[in-house]
């Protein structure tokens, strides 16, 4: 399976790129959403995505919108990673179409527990 | 019995010392309810009595042990998946069959800790049979009174909602306050928590539809797991249900029971249909 992680702070790229590497996934990395959805275009396309919220250029909440306003890419699960945590934020990217949404700081177990109420939990990984 | 001010202090020392995490005051229902399961392996009569043990006799393996129980993770909503799914996609249904009559329902959570089972539960049901207007009642309960006063709260850290519950639920059933989470009124009410010694008399409790045992039995002797069995078939209504932890089985233990596949989980079933 396939992670494009998006965020602008590369220490936090790597914390999340590695922990889906440990659990079988293979990553690709994006510091803003336009540079996601760069990414996107080039193909092929991702399983999953993990969107930060708040980045240069573009924001996650507008890459989740433009992401969902094209049909090619509706096979993409995404989560938001993010330390917005207020209730209507999680409320606005949901309706936006994300699919789950995990709060910094997070431990990689929670990150687990969140692919696997997607589905998106490779084989053989976890408990 | 609550936790000794100087177990606490003694258990807070031992974790900082061997893990840096630093446990502060208030935290003695954690240190509580993460130890409940050590002392009972060790026949201790409460939590304080088997730190002491611990501390007036070292003993390198039960440190051991006392670290990795505090510095385990957070209890998972939904923890394991599975069972709740095989209660909310078969169990419940076949339930609103069977008891179309009454339209009422009954769960034990039995080892019910910070409460994210029974609050787990009582969302599913809020989802569903509630919904559609039919009583429901989740008696939650547990052998620590701290852990009851957190559970009875309903209030979650980040790092606890993080855990397991799908962000839908999170923003349908839980208010923020503060930096936490509160769990809505109309799920609280659902759910009844009580103090409850596993070998003591459950005659207080009532008949349930089904009971969630899990992850408890492992932690007792052979002889208390089947008087704990037995009297757990005699408060399920005919027909009831119980969960028990993957690890755990009634084979062996009491026979009196069948295990019914559902999805990828087993439920056990009083042989007969029970009573």
């Amino acid at each position: 399976m396939k992670a494009l992680v998006v965020d602008d702070s590369r220490a936090m790229r790597k914390i999340i790129a590695g922990a889906l590497r440990k659990l079988g996934y293979e990553t690709v990395e994006a510091a803003d959403g336009a540079e996601a959805l760069a990414v996107l275009q080039a193909g092929p396309l991702p399983d999953l995505a993990t969107v930060d919220w708040n980045m240069p250029v573009m924001d996650g909440l507008t890459f989740v919108t433009q992401v969902r306003a094209n049909r090619e890419y509706r096979a993409l699960t995404i989560m938001m990673v993010t330390t917005e945590a207020e209730h209507g934020q999680i409320v606005r990217a949901l309706a936006a179409g994300a699919h789950e949404y995990l709060i910094k700081p997070f431990t990689v177990d929670a990150l687990e527990e969140k692919l696997g109420l997607l589905g998106l939990l490779p084989e053989g990984a976890g408990a | 019995m609550a936790l000794t001010p100087a177990a606490f202090e003694w258990v807070c020392t031992l974790v900082r010392r061997e893990s840096a995490i630093v446990l502060e005051r208030g935290k003695e229902y954690l240190v509580e309810s993460r130890l409940v399961p050590l002392a009972r392996a060790a026949g201790a009569a409460d939590v304080s009595a088997y730190v002491d043990g611990v501390r007036l006799r070292p003993d390198r393996r039960a440190q051991t042990a006392i670290v990795e129980a505090l510095t385990t993770n957070e209890t998972s909503w939904y923890r394991d998946g599975a069972p709740f799914q095989a209660f909310a996609t078969s169990v419940v249904p076949a339930l609103k069959q069977a008891r179309a009559s009454t339209r009422s329902l009954r769960i034990w959570s039995a080892a019910c800790s910070t409460g994210q089972e029974p609050y787990s539960l009582a969302i599913s049901l809020a989802d569903s049979v509630v919904a559609e207007g039919w009583r429901a009642e989740i008696v939650a309960t547990d052998l620590s009174t701290e852990v009851l006063e957190k559970a009875k709260a309903g209030r979650y850290s980040q790092l606890e909602v993080n855990r397991g519950l799908p962000a839908p639920l999170l923003v349908r059933h839980f208010t923020r306050v503060g930096t936490q989470w509160q769990v809505n009124d109309d799920i609280r009410r659902l759910v009844r928590f009580s103090q409850l010694n596993l070998t003591s008399p459950y005659t207080l409790l009532g008949q349930f539809d089904v009971v969630f045992l899990r992850n408890v039995l492992i932690y007792f002797d052979l002889q208390t797991k089947r008087d704990i069995l037995t009297r757990v078939r005699r408060v399920l209504k005919p027909g009831g249900y119980l969960f028990l932890g993957g690890a755990e089985t009634t084979l062996g233990v009491d026979d009196n029971w069948d295990r019914e596949p559902v999805g990828r989980v087993s439920v056990h079933r009083p042989k007969n249909g029970g009573q």
